[in-house]
């Protein structure tokens, strides 16, 4: 059995307490607009995914039987919205790029690193450092391609399992690693290529 | 005469374990491919740092709060629930 994060809020919800809904849209409005904006296109579009996902979710909350995370649910909506009202196809989700998750010339023939990785962990702990690097991300993210920014915005920045994000865009959890490692690799390249101390 | 040697595993490369991180992190790995991972982070001078770089990335991104709701999509949100909320009585 798995706890849903939400639990309290779904209770408030059924309960008829409007701010548990503005809670809960607080928490996930901003991740359903990105994804949605993925499939559909224009913004406004998308928030009309977005309004009419609220509204299926509203009209199917007495009858969530918990078979998932309330955000899992909420994010299948979502996507399945998504998908009918967009222009993009989905399923096959491709492994598209299969190109190293670092360039080749920075390595060696032997895969040694000839040009390593300029230093920039240790200067997370810097919080305006830090702050600038999280604004950066957030807007890289946006740049990924559909895929990857769907896995990297439900994994990293909503913090879902790989599970739910498994259940919510319908693929296989080794599918999802290699989006989210080739995700996460190219937001590491960005922030070492404007943060990173030469050496 | 021709001695047979006994080659050991040649160790992880760089170019490999970079590809790796993220299967490390999820504990993804099989122990065997573990053990090498962290054999190779053991020995090599530019991975671990691209291991903390890549745990970094993860910090930040899970740093980044949802953007507030804009006040035109607060109060569409707000109808909305209050509709729903007549509907259902």
């Amino acid at each position: 059995m798995f706890e849903d994060p939400d639990a309290e809020l779904l209770s408030r919800l059924r309960a008829g307490d409007e701010g548990a809904f503005a809670e809960l849209a607080g928490k996930y409005q901003s991740a359903m607009l990105s994804l949605a904006r993925g499939y559909v296109p224009t913004g406004a579009v998308a928030e009309e995914v977005v309004q009419d996902t609220w509204v299926g979710v509203l009209r199917g909350i007495d009858r969530f039987e918990h078979r998932s995370t309330l955000r899992t649910w909420l994010f299948r909506i979502l996507v399945n919205r998504a998908i009918s009202a967009g222009v993009r196809e989905r399923r096959s989700v491709p492994l598209d790029d299969l190109e190293p998750v670092v360039d080749a010339s920075r390595f060696d023939a032997g895969g040694t690193w000839k040009v390593p990785p300029e230093p920039w962990a240790d200067q997370v702990d810097d919080k305006v450092i830090a702050a600038k690097m999280a604004a950066r991300i957030r807007a890289a993210i946006g740049e990924l391609p559909l895929h990857q920014r769907e896995v990297v915005t439900l994994r990293d920045v909503q913090g879902l399992s790989s599970e739910e994000v498994c259940a919510i865009l319908g693929i296989s959890q080794a599918n999802q690693r290699v989006l989210l490692h080739r995700g996460r690799s190219k937001l590491r390249q960005i922030v070492e290529s404007e943060f990173g101390r030469g050496r | 005469m021709i001695r047979l040697k006994l080659r050991p595993r040649p160790g992880m490369i760089c170019r490999q374990a970079v590809e790796l991180v993220t299967d490390y992190l999820g504990d993804a790995l099989s122990s065997a491919q573990r053990l090498r991972f962290e054999r190779h982070l053991a020995t090599c001078l530019d991975c671990p740092e691209y291991l903390a770089q890549m745990r970094a990335v993860i910090t930040l991104a899970g740093s980044i709060t949802p953007d507030d709701l804009t006040p035109r999509m607060r109060s569409e949100l707000t109808s909305l629930y209050r509709r729903w909320l007549a509907d259902e009585s």
